[in-house]
């Protein structure tokens, strides 16, 4: 089975560069997203941003996402980045990229594997918000009760 | 009875106060081990919304334990 080109970075992630990867003669279309870090969460301000991983499932659950978008939808070439580690305001946090004869086949393949890849990778991200305090995306907060205020999907 | 690994990421982690743990059990199940860490550590997270590898490979609540076994524990993910 052919490696899928996803990869977990440490390092900024470079979307121009990525890119370039995907170019094909018989293209039409290039989707791109790019996720990043914002300045708020659920009426809390934002500090930073921390990822943790576990390496090699997320590993794999990403190669076995790239190639069921490639079985599903009409593209040429498809990958995807995951940054993990200590992220700043406003930097990359995951890029997907898609190209593909038509338009069509790009929007909808790259709309699955974000959404896939927030599903299912084993990523965790803590926020540190302004006031000090700090706390885990989606988890619930026992001191809390019940579910925390950002027991929501980002 | 089995004795297996259990190891916790992120929030579980945190509040477990350590990242893994040896456990002799009588749990027949992933999610039936998971019941009793949960209530011994507080964890608040409904099992539908965590995940479980056995030797890093992603499984069911339903996957029966083994002596030896590392169980890991995922509570709800955030990546993206």
């Amino acid at each position: 089975v052919a490696r899928e080109p996803f990869r977990i970075t440490r390092t900024p992630i470079d979307p121009e560069a990525q890119k370039q990867t995907l170019i094909a003669d018989s293209a039409g279309a290039f989707v791109g997203f790019e996720g990043w870090v914002r300045d708020h969460n659920d009426g809390g301000a934002v500090n930073a941003l921390e990822y943790e991983v576990h390496e090699l499932i997320a590993q794999n659950e990403g190669e076995a996402i790239l190639a069921a978008a490639r079985e599903r939808f009409a593209v040429l070439e498809v990958a995807c980045e995951h940054r993990v580690g200590k992220l700043e305001i406003g930097e990359c946090a995951v890029w997907v990229g898609v190209s593909a004869a038509h338009r069509g086949a790009a929007f909808d393949a790259c709309r699955y594997i974000i959404d896939e890849i927030k599903r299912r990778l084993p990523i965790w991200k803590k926020e540190h918000y302004v006031s000090g305090e700090s706390g885990w995306v989606n988890c619930a907060d026992p001191t809390l009760g019940a579910m925390s205020s950002r027991d929501r999907s980002s | 009875m089995v004795e297996v690994t259990a190891k916790y990421f992120a929030a579980f982690r945190e509040r477990a106060g350590r990242g893994s743990e040896s456990v002799a059990t009588n749990a027949a199940t992933t999610g039936d081990l998971f019941a009793e860490l949960a209530r011994r550590h507080g964890f608040a997270d409904p099992q539908m919304r965590c995940k479980v590898a056995v030797n890093d490979e992603l499984v069911e609540w339903t996957t029966r334990l083994e002596n030896g076994d590392v169980v890991l524990f995922f509570p709800p993910v955030a990546g993206g």
